[in-house]
This record gives C-alpha cells, structure tokens and sequence, in this order.
C-alpha cells in the first residue's frame, strides 16, 4: 500500500476504500460551504515558537474529526485559534460563510456563541452551582445586569434542564461544581457547551483527567449529542484508541503541520509513525466496536492488530 | 558545578565553591555590619535612663492601677466611635480598592497604561501610615471623625488593593477561557469567572483590615481625629494615670474581641 501525506486531506490517496470516502465528501463539500474551512493558518507564540505551520482543514456539517498528534504539535493552539482564545499569526478561518479572523469585539463575540467548547479540566466555575455554570453557556444572549442576577430568559432555563436531564445531571442542579466528580464535571462542560446552540463544536482533550471508562462514556456522550444536534465536532485527543473508535476522520499533526489526513481505518503502523515518531506501534490498535457495553469492553486485552500497511 | 568526578567517583554538593564562597563573604559582612551598629547605638544610649526603666515601670503601673472603673462610663461613646471609625474606613479602602485591584492586576486590566495608574494609587495609600494620614487630614478637615474615617480609609486602599489583586492574579486562566468561549462580555467573564474565585480571599481580607483598623483607629485620636486615643491623649496630658490605665483595658479588650470576630469570619468563608 502505497502512502503518500498530502496538505489537503482530499488529494489524499491510500486505497480504494479512502478513494471511496474521498468521493463522497468532495461530492458534500462541492453542494455548500463547510461548516468550519481553515486556510493557511499560522502560529508564532511571542516566545518564537511556531505552533502552527500553514495548516489547511475543511470540516463538512456534521463530521467528527479527531485531531491526534504528540504534545507540542499544536493541536490545542489549533483549535483554540478557531474561537480565537489564541490570536493567529496569519491565515484565515471560516465559520461557514463568516470569517472569524476579520472580526472585531463584539462581532468576535456573537462568533463565539456559535462555537461551543469542552476543555481537558472541565473548566468549570468551581463555586457556582452546576445550574449556574450550565447557564453561563448563554452569557453571550443575555445582557450583563440579566446575568449578574441570574434572570435568564424561560426559554433557556427549560434549554438547561433539558440539557442536564439528557447528560443524566438532573439531580445536581444546585450542587456547587467543585462537589462532582470528574466525569460529572465534564458532563456539565458538554451541557454548557450545547446549551449555546452552537454550529460547532470544539473538544480539546476531553478525557486526558478521566479513567478509561469515564473517557468512553464521555467521548460517546459527546458524539451522540453531536449527532443528535447535527453539529461537527473537532477533538483534540491524545488516546488514538479512542479517537478510532468515535471518529470518522483522523487528522494528525506534528510540529505545527498536518502530517496525516483520512479515515481511522486508515490509520496504520506507518501513519502514526509519521504523526509521533518511531514507535512499535503493534500493539496499539484496539477493536473498532463502539456500540459494545462499556462494562464489558473496558477489562478486555487490546486486540492486536498487525498493521498491513 | 556541583558534581565532580575525582578519581572516579562522582561527588555531588548543593553548591560549588564560588557561590560557597560568596555565600560565607555575604554573612561576614552582615556580622560586620550588625556590630558596628550595635556599638553606635550603644554609644548614644544613656545608660543610667535604661538602668532605672524596672523602676519606672513600677511607677506608672502603681499610678495606672487600679484604674478608675467609674470612668468607663464616659468611655462607652468614643469606644463606639472608634469602631465606627474602623468599619466606615474598611468599607471606604474596600469600596475604593475593588475596582483599583481589576484596574491593577494584570490579568484584569483594561489598558497596560491603566495598570501603573492602579499601582500607584496603591503604593501611596501604602506607603503613608494611618497616623499620617489623619495628621494630614485633621489639618484639611479639622478634628474629628470624619478625619478618622476617611484616614483609615485612605491607608486601606493600598493594603486590601494590593491583597485583592494578588489574588485576582492567581485565579485559574480555565473557567475565564471557558467563559470566554460563550460569547460572554469583559464584566461577564470578570462577574462569572473571576469574581467567584476570588471572592472568598476579598471577605477574608476584608474582615482582617477591619481588625487592623479597629488597632489603628485607637491611635489616631491622638492626632485629634477622633475615637477614644482623644480620650487616652488628654488623659496622659494631664497625668490622670488612673484614667489612662482604664483605657488601655477597654482599648485591649475591644481589640481582642475584633480578633476574635475576625477569626471567626474568615474560618467560616474558608
């Protein structure tokens, strides 16, 4: 099998299978705009580092996209220039027809409503209460003194009871956050995140502070509501395990540059080789069964999976 | 270079043997230093006043006690002054210093030209003692309570500030990006994702000022700003040590009771 990395995702060849899938999202990405484009964007943090190097990503609606790569690859500078928390250097960024990079204060703001975000440490606000925190995803429709004594509009409130009652929180409203445990924290950063109604969602490490089984029920969580709301999704996510089992497409970075593009499947000895380096990388692939009960899963050895490529 | 290798073992110290050195050059002259002015101010001192101090101290305590209980009646008014004095500050310094600390912290400021502004605000307030203050302000403002209060007030903006906005400056970055993320406004993010972790270090603070303040504002009556030092001046001016002593109770028993309420307090938010 042949391998060649190309900057553009679709000019990727691998097999037939990926020419296929090749196919069709072009064919998607020909008939409207995709929900996020990313276009020759760099990164230079003041320090002189070069986080990001040209990067070039399309996400069509509705895609969950898995950003893998080893620490210092960019992968958070990536997609945290996205809603712009860090400034890029040069490039452009498109939320579907709206370029976020030529946006000013507020319009940056109302931008930024459209793009939800789930961090590694939940970042949550400790001493407010799960409600509260779940609420401040609509911080941006609301106007300061509303906030300030918290009369959020009807509407919202029914939003985020709907919200806890599907991330199974329904109970905790008042509990202060700094009283739930990690999963039970992450469940709130997702209903924070969803109840801004956003187009898009951006998930940087959701797991990395989860034991394995928490990191499943989470990262399928994520992909569900992400269905359910019909949003794309970036991740971030260092467990290549996980990523396969809850992506359909695979970005890998290295050094601020994307090194590999296409479907999990895909993804071989050689392709993570070129994403983290020289590794014995046999052992690493897990079974491709994301609909198994987790209980059952989560004592099983990892399958071996020779790579063929 | 602390490891060395010497005939094949590898030796390893804290230090290597120019900052040994330094570090033995630097205490050397610190003793240096100390002796020769213990000797300048040995050399200043009258020793025979310093000799006769038990004396004199057995004096003033035989002249102080036992206090006159009867006076406490009379100094039930500037007592509540002198708290009211101290409350009233801490509430100006605080209502004052809140906004300079969001000004100074550097996590929080509006503007890098705004910043230095904030701090000096701050480093005057500091750097000028509460007695200070309240001779300045009694000669604006003549004697009085008012000059108390806004003394005390003056001198806490530099303290409760600089206090506030180290622990702004300490607060996680995450919520605040979080927050960030939704759209959220500047007052938003400061209101939801500042202010609550803050919050408990501003009330702790608050309350131990109030009891410094309670301290401070037992003195500076002596200056005429008000409070019960009024009281303890004009009774030292005029040798009623009876009177003075009663003072000095009611001054030590007030302040342990602040102490006491502040200890309370801050267990309580923490």
């Amino acid at each position: 099998m042949q391998i060649c990395f190309a900057r553009r995702w679709r000019h990727c060849c691998f097999d037939a299978k990926m020419h296929v899938y090749n196919q069709c999202t072009f064919v998607i990405a020909k008939k409207e705009l995709d929900m996020l484009r990313i276009e020759q964007l760099t990164k230079r943090y003041p320090t002189g580092d070069l986080a990001l190097n040209g990067v070039d990503l399309e996400v069509p609606e509705r895609q969950v996209v898995a950003l893998i790569g080893p620490s210092g690859a960019g992968k958070s500078t990536l997609i945290r220039c996205i809603n712009r928390l860090v400034e890029p250097t040069e490039g452009r960024i498109w939320l579907k027809d709206l370029e976020i990079t030529r946006l000013h204060a507020s319009g940056l703001r109302r931008a930024r409503r459209r793009i939800g975000m789930i961090f590694q440490e939940y970042a949550l606000v400790e001493r407010l209460t799960v409600m509260e925190n779940v609420l401040s995803g609509r911080l941006g429709y609301v106007g300061f003194w509303q906030s300030w004594f918290r009369r959020y509009p009807q509407s919202d409130i029914d939003a985020a009871f709907n919200l806890l009652e599907r991330v199974g929180l329904v109970d905790y409203v008042d509990k202060r956050a700094d009283a739930l445990s990690g999963g039970q924290r992450q469940r709130v950063g997702i209903a924070r995140a969803l109840l801004q109604n956003p187009d898009l969602l951006l998930v940087d490490e959701p797991t990395a502070s989860l034991d394995p089984k928490t990191s499943r029920q989470i990262m399928r969580l994520i992909t569900e509501l992400a269905r359910e709301h019909g949003l794309p999704v970036v991740i971030n996510i260092h467990d290549v395990p996980l990523a396969r089992m809850f992506a359909q497409r695979i970005v890998g970075l290295r050094s601020g540059v994307i090194v590999y593009d296409g479907p999990p499947e895909a993804l071989v000895a050689d392709t993570l080789t070129t994403i983290y380096g020289e590794e014995d990388w046999t052992d690493s692939q897990r079974a491709d069964e994301p609909d198994e009960p987790v209980e059952q899963e989560l004592h099983l050895p990892q399958q071996a999976l020779t790579a063929s490529g | 270079m602390p490891v060395r290798i010497s005939n094949g073992v590898k030796t390893w110290q804290r230090y290597d043997r120019a900052s040994v050195l330094k570090q033995w050059a630097g205490w050397l002259a610190t003793t240096v230093v100390v002796l020769f002015c213990w000797q300048l101010i040995a050399g200043a001192t009258r020793w025979e006043f310093v000799a006769d101090a038990p004396q004199q101290l057995a004096q003033f305590l035989s002249r102080a006690f036992p206090p006159r209980w009867s006076y406490m009646n009379q100094l039930w008014r500037p007592l509540w002054d002198t708290v009211n004095i101290a409350t009233l500050g801490t509430i100006i310094g605080v209502a004052v210093a809140f906004p300079t600390a969001f000004l100074a912290a550097r996590n929080t400021t509006p503007h890098p030209i705004i910043r230095p502004l904030a701090l000096l605000i701050i480093v005057v307030s500091r750097s000028v003692n509460s007695l200070i203050w309240a001779l300045l302000l009694v000669a604006l403002l003549g004697p009085g309570i008012l000059a108390g209060v806004i003394a005390i007030g003056l001198r806490s903006i530099g303290f409760v500030g600089k206090l506030f906005y180290e622990a702004i400056e300490e607060t996680s970055i995450e919520p605040v990006e979080a927050i960030r993320a939704t759209g959220a406004s500047g007052m938003q993010v400061l209101s939801y994702a500042i202010l609550p972790q803050v919050l408990p270090s501003f009330a702790g603070v608050t309350v131990f000022r109030w009891d410094i303040n309670i301290r401070e504002s037992t003195v500076i009556g002596l200056v005429g700003a008000g409070g019960i030092g009024l009281n303890l001046d004009a009774a030292i001016n005029a040798l009623q040590w009876s009177r003075a002593g009663m003072i000095f109770i009611s001054i030590f028993v007030i302040v342990l009771l602040s102490e006491w309420i502040s200890a309370r307090v801050r267990k309580a938010i923490i």
